[in-house]
């Protein structure tokens, strides 16, 4: 490994480091009982078997959206339309699940299809706008999630409602779609496997495929791509629509999986964790199960530690900040990367 | 369908279209500005929250609106600050710093919640003030148009004003001007002696200033609390308004109008069992197309300029 990739690691390390030290700092000050409140923060996860299941559990939907959103990052495209993506996704799923009869084993088949068809048309609109007439994706991916919050909402209130229920929830899935939950007492489901084929297909993909290399080309360098005859117009469109597929299925697996039925009155956030996630990770599929995991684990011992202690769990979402600013600063400890290269240089003359 | 007509067209609707358009116009005012000046402000979001959560905070233990409006702003500024120095002191990405922003806004705000009111959903039980409602003499004695403008929340006419001034601002200043020449071509602004980095910070913080108003209408005007994500996507709809609105301060000021409009109006729809979801999402739908068609348009102009550049005997023709 060259040192600058080894740079980039400790310096990511250093940035995480510095976030939970923030966080620590914070919890002493604030905090009655702040030893307790660190221990249960970082081993909360790994005290019972149910809490491990949490951390898991947490993880898959954030693997789906890192994935979905490290393929736009690849491309040198934004993706914030992760959100309405997933939402849209689960959505699909939703209603296949309530309305399709299916045997067992096709249904959930079904259902994740329909996800990540439903994902797919969601991720099409901001790519092909970008694609034909370079409309930033930015601004139309995000104002998308809010469309088709909207859109997703009205079908589960107005057609696939619960009116028995109390509160505002769909019907429940029909059985034969759920995602079996194999491990009790924990509530870790088959979802798991279709999280490691995603993040299988994605790095294949992208490391092992023409269209994977076209698209990183297009990244790494959109004119120059385009010179040597990579069409960079359908590039940037399908990145954003298997961005979407990804996404869409991760709704749909953590619909399956864990709910049996809707009942998201907002926008549940994970499209932003996979923001984080992608950065964590740096775009890297095979990084992004990791990332994933240890965004999950600090999620986990936070939900802990609030139940526990006086501290509550929103110190996360702080901590989480201040990574992506840290990680993601690229003049962070850039002297010191500086100093690297130039002694490297000086000994390879 | 004469009950909703009915009801569009009556001074009360009117009325509430200005009150929920306010803090739209501050957040768009503030991207507006930042956004010429070449930094996409996506934390306005994040900014309003805080100004709104220190708000509330502050009058509660000052007793005094004044100062909680005071802290609004500045919370909204050190937000600003906090924005520019990563995003171009340590260079991390503007999007993924507003982005950071945001979370760090979210959380934060609940976190200092939890400690100073010992609730996570609303500050209810801190008695915070209120800013003053306003009646304009002589206008409000008018029919029609008395019930409209007057008796608003001050923060509503500071929109009002704000508006006006950023226009002046940007279009008949010194400052403004170069303010949108580092927005157009940074490198040539730099070329001429100006420096990127302190326009571009200035924008942040006047996009600070404004959504720290717009904070402080949220809880101190529009209702009279806190709540946890009270801001609910407005920081994001301030930009589409700015975007819709075609980057130029009239064109954000109909925009901002027109979402208030829609979200007025959604209000109503509402309480007529119409699906609200609908209403909801058009001008977001509306912003998409509305971006599309300006970027095709674009598109065009830029091959037919390439063409008139490749034969310009054409020109002449």
């Amino acid at each position: 490994m060259k040192k600058e990739h080894v740079f980039e690691v400790v310096r990511s390390l250093v940035a995480i480091l510095l976030a939970m030290l923030l966080g620590f700092i914070v919890t002493y000050l604030v905090s009655k009982q702040p030893g307790e409140a660190f221990q249960s923060f970082l081993t909360g996860p790994f005290t019972s078997p149910r809490r491990f299941g949490n951390l898991i559990e947490a993880a898959i939907p954030l693997t789906f959206t890192g994935l979905a959103v490290s393929m736009a990052f690849q491309a040198a495209q934004f993706n914030i339309g992760a959100e309405g993506q997933f939402f849209f996704g689960a959505t699909a799923a939703t209603i296949v699940g309530i309305t399709v009869p299916a045997p067992g084993w096709l249904h959930p088949i079904l259902a994740l299809a329909v996800g990540g068809v439903a994902g797919a048309f969601v991720g099409w609109i901001p790519g092909v706008l970008k694609a034909r007439w370079g409309a930033s994706e930015l601004v139309s991916s995000l104002m998308l999630n809010y469309v088709f919050f909207r859109v997703g909402m009205y079908l589960i209130n107005y057609h696939y409602r619960d009116t028995t229920a109390g509160a505002m929830v769909s019907l429940p899935l029909k059985e034969t779609s759920w995602l079996t939950q194999f491990l009790p007492p924990t509530r870790i489901h088959y979802g798991i496997f279709v999280a490691i084929l995603a993040v299988i297909f994605t790095y294949l993909f992208l490391y092992r495929s023409r269209w994977g290399y076209a698209l990183r080309m297009t990244g790494l360098n959109l004119p120059f791509a385009n010179y040597s005859g990579i069409n960079t117009t359908s590039v940037i469109t399908y990145s954003q629509v298997i961005s979407g597929v990804v996404a869409g299925i991760g709704g749909a697996v953590e619909m399956l999986g864990i709910y049996h039925r809707f009942q998201w009155l907002a926008l549940p956030g994970y499209g932003f964790d996979g923001i984080i996630v992608a950065i964590l990770a740096r775009n890297n599929p095979l990084g992004i199960p990791l990332a994933a995991l240890f965004l999950a684990y600090l999620r986990t011992g936070a939900d802990i530690m609030a139940r526990t202690t006086d501290v509550s769990a929103e110190m996360i979402t702080v901590i989480q900040a201040v990574m992506i600013l840290l990680v993601t600063a690229q003049a962070f400890l850039a002297g010191w990367k500086h100093r690297i290269v130039v002694k490297e240089a000086k000994q390879s003359v | 369908m004469s009950e909703m007509l009915q009801a569009i067209f009556s001074t009360s609707f009117a009325y509430s279209v200005l009150r929920v358009t306010t803090p739209l116009l501050f957040a768009a005012l503030g991207g507006l500005v930042s956004d010429l000046a070449g930094v996409i402000n996506i934390g306005l979001e994040g900014m309003m929250l805080a100004g709104a959560f220190a708000g509330v905070v502050v009058s509660a233990f000052t007793h005094s609106a004044f100062l909680g409006l005071v802290a609004a702003v500045a919370s909204g500024v050190l937000m600003a600050l906090i924005l520019g120095y990563f995003s171009l002191k340590l260079k991390t990405d503007i999007i993924l710093a507003g982005i950071a922003l945001n979370l760090f806004a979210s959380g934060g705000t609940v976190f200092l919640l939890y400690l100073v009111a010992h609730d996570k959903g609303v500050s209810t039980s801190l008695a915070s003030k209120v800013l003053p409602q306003v009646t304009i003499p002589i206008l409000d004695k008018i029919p029609v148009l008395g019930p409209i403008f007057s008796g608003h929340n001050v923060l509503v006419y500071v929109a009002m004003i704000a508006a006006v001034v950023v226009w002046y601002y940007l279009y008949r200043t010194p400052a403004g001007l170069r303010l949108r020449a580092v927005g157009e071509n940074p490198n040539a602004a730099d070329s001429v002696g100006i420096s990127v980095h302190r326009v571009q910070f200035t924008a942040l913080i006047i996009s600070g200033i404004l959504s720290g108003f717009g904070g402080a209408h949220l809880s101190m005007g529009y209702v009279s609390w806190f709540a946890r994500d009270m801001t609910a996507g407005r920081g994001f709809i301030g930009l589409a308004a700015e975007a819709l609105g075609g980057r130029t301060p009239v064109g954000t000021v109909l925009a901002s109008v027109f979402f208030g409009i829609a979200d007025a109006l959604s209000n109503y729809l509402q309480s007529l069992s119409i699906p609200s979801e609908f209403i909801q999402a058009v001008p977001y739908a509306l912003t998409v197309i509305a971006l599309a068609v300006y970027a095709r348009q674009q598109t065009r102009k830029r091959a037919r300029l390439a063409k008139l550049s490749q034969n310009p005997e054409k020109k002449a023709a």
